[in-house]
């Protein structure tokens, strides 16, 4: 899960598109991905994507991925390239086409 | 044949180290001959101080100290709108940092001394080694074995003899962080381990300088200025420390040469901004660059948080604090990364590289499985090894059973022994790790090669390729 991750566009409805978890998921850079509501619900968060994703997406060593209901220490979460921190982090709701990009932080040099 | 070998070797290094020698000596005269020259321009008859000394009036109304040679050195700065005189004279009053002078620092030094940032300190502990020059283009193969900072402070030196090099040849540490920053106006953290970030992030906090932070691993690379006109610090960013899995370093998982380069580049810009109070530094904002699509994309982060530890409003870590907080154990990786030495298993579990050497010598049945991942053995690989990396190893038992059969048969070993199993892998904790597993699966007799292909090259074979 390293990197800015590329992203596809989708104009179809109920559609997210999800970056940069290629290294978790057999190297699968770009997810676009159709998630169901929650009965009642009527936005999706970004809680409720981070359960989705991690249930259907991440293929090997969820560590990696999450701690706890949230992402590890050492990811950024971005929403349309913007820090989830001022989106509201988990509480952030997403809109039809939203694109949401996991960065892990290097260190190397 | 290995002893011819060890003689041209041996005199090689010591033409190379005359060669090193001969090119110090001239670089010295270079600079020196630079400095007589750089009078004789300001002092055409011997009769008016330099012009930097003097005052506007002898400059037809014009308020900047710059030299004749200074105007001719950067007149390209100074034909520029937007940077000009102005912008040029504040960079010279200047002073930068950088932190690492490997693969970020290498290009960052080269630009900050050509552009004529007054002082330019370089902190690096590490010697240049063979495996460096392929990113870290501010070394040259002369200075192989000698310390990074005197290769790149003469480079520097050669690039521009104007500028002030300071060389801090040690580790950064707590104890000599502050002493070392309160020195610079820009810190530029060109390091390549998680404990440094913090340890510098915090420092510059406490002494409330603005920090060009640039990273690279693979093929991408991050950056961005913290700590700058209220904008956020690294712990704001990551107030708890990634897990130490998480930290991958370029000496295992690679890195192509130019990307660091790029990133570097980049830090000298913004460095460069800030010294010289020009545009919009990088800060509140990050920089992802993605070398393979061709994909650079600058994205929004988060202001200061009023929860950091290190710089919220009445923070109470005090330089105290800092001197006595133990980065390492903070990030659970150390600050000079060296390889990891794992003991997993019981010496009759494992066989040096030098006795396995004898066993092949003396043509004893054996199969050598060699565990790392497949892009590592086609570098370079042991005779007839069987490579079965490491994740693979349990669904691939039934290949090394069959190995050992067809061994047995070959070799015609005789009924009641069998065929040796030995496993192998770079440096010798994945091997360990594998016959752990190979014990478990009833393959009771599997011992690991101690130290792995690295000491077959040092005790077995100096002409065994190391990566």
């Amino acid at each position: 899960m390293a990197g800015s991750g590329s992203f596809g566009i989708s104009s179809a409805p109920g559609h997210y598109n999800i970056g940069g978890l290629e290294l978790l998921c057999d190297s699968v850079k770009v997810h676009n991905v159709k998630v169901e509501l929650q009965n009642g619900a009527e936005k999706l968060t970004m809680k409720d994507l981070l359960g989705w994703v991690r249930t259907n997406l991440i293929k090997e060593r969820p560590e990696m991925f999450m701690k706890g209901d949230t992402v590890r220490p050492g990811v950024l979460v971005l929403v349309n390239d913007c820090d989830w921190e001022l989106s509201g982090q988990l509480d952030t709701t997403l809109e039809e086409k939203d694109v949401v990009v996991f960065i892990s932080t290097l260190h190397g040099g | 044949m290995e002893s011819n070998a060890s003689q041209i070797l041996h005199e090689l290094e010591s033409l190379r180290a005359a060669k090193a020698d001969i090119d110090r000596r001239i670089s010295a005269l270079e600079a020196q001959l630079q400095q007589v020259t750089l009078q004789n321009d300001a002092i055409p008859n011997g009769s008016y101080p330099p012009i930097s000394t003097v005052g506007s009036s002898h400059l037809n109304g014009h308020d900047h100290h710059l030299t004749p040679a200074m105007i001719h050195r950067y007149s390209r700065h100074l034909l520029l709108p937007s940077f000009g005189v102005q912008a040029q004279s504040n960079l010279l009053k200047s002073s930068v940092l950088v932190v690492g002078a490997g693969g970020l620092g290498s290009p960052a030094l080269l630009y900050l001394a050509a552009c004529g940032v007054g002082r330019l300190g370089i902190v690096d502990h590490d010697v240049v080694e063979l495996n460096n020059m392929h990113r870290q283009i501010i070394h040259t193969e002369t200075f192989i074995g000698r310390p990074k900072v005197k290769s790149a402070a003469n480079a520097c030196r050669s690039v521009n003899s104007t500028v002030e090099i300071v060389e801090h040849h040690e580790a950064l540490r707590t104890s000599n962080a502050l002493e070392i920053f309160n020195k610079y106006d820009v810190i530029v953290d060109a390091t390549d381990n998680a404990p440094s970030r913090y340890m510098i992030s915090d420092c510059c906090v406490l002494l409330g300088k603005p920090l060009v932070s640039g990273a690279a691993l693979g093929l991408e690379g991050q950056l961005t200025v913290y700590n700058y006109n209220g904008g956020p610090c690294y712990r704001c960013l990551f107030p708890t420390p990634p897990p130490a899995t998480a930290c991958q370093r370029c000496a295992d998982s690679g890195v192509l040469g130019v990307v660091p380069g790029i990133i570097g580049c980049l830090q000298a810009l913004e460095a460069i901004k800030i010294a010289s109070a020009i545009g919009e530094p990088l800060s509140g904002r990050m920089l992802l660059f993605n070398a393979l699509e061709a994909r650079i994309r600058i994205v929004k982060i988060r202001g200061r948080s009023l929860q950091c530890e290190a710089c919220k409003e009445n923070a109470t870590f005090t330089q105290q604090q800092f001197r006595e907080f133990d980065y390492e154990k903070f990030t659970q990786s150390p600050l000079a990364p060296s390889p990891l030495k794992l003991k997993l298993l019981q010496a009759d579990s494992r066989i040096s590289s030098k006795e396995y050497h004898e066993r092949v010598a003396n043509g004893e049945a054996h199969v050598l499985v060699d565990v790392r991942p497949a892009h590592h053995f086609k570098i370079v690989s042991l005779p007839k090894s069987l490579n079965i990396p490491l994740p693979s190893l349990e669904a691939r038992f039934p290949e090394i059973t069959s190995a050992l059969k067809e061994e047995e048969e070959q070799k015609s070993v005789g009924s009641g022994s069998s065929a040796q199993l030995y496993v192998i892998c770079r440096r010798g904790n994945d091997s360990q790790r594998a016959v752990q597993c190979l014990h478990k699966m009833g393959f009771t007799s599997a011992r690991d090669i101690v130290g792995g292909l690295e000491s077959w090259t040092h005790d077995v074979d100096a002409n065994f390729p190391t990566y």
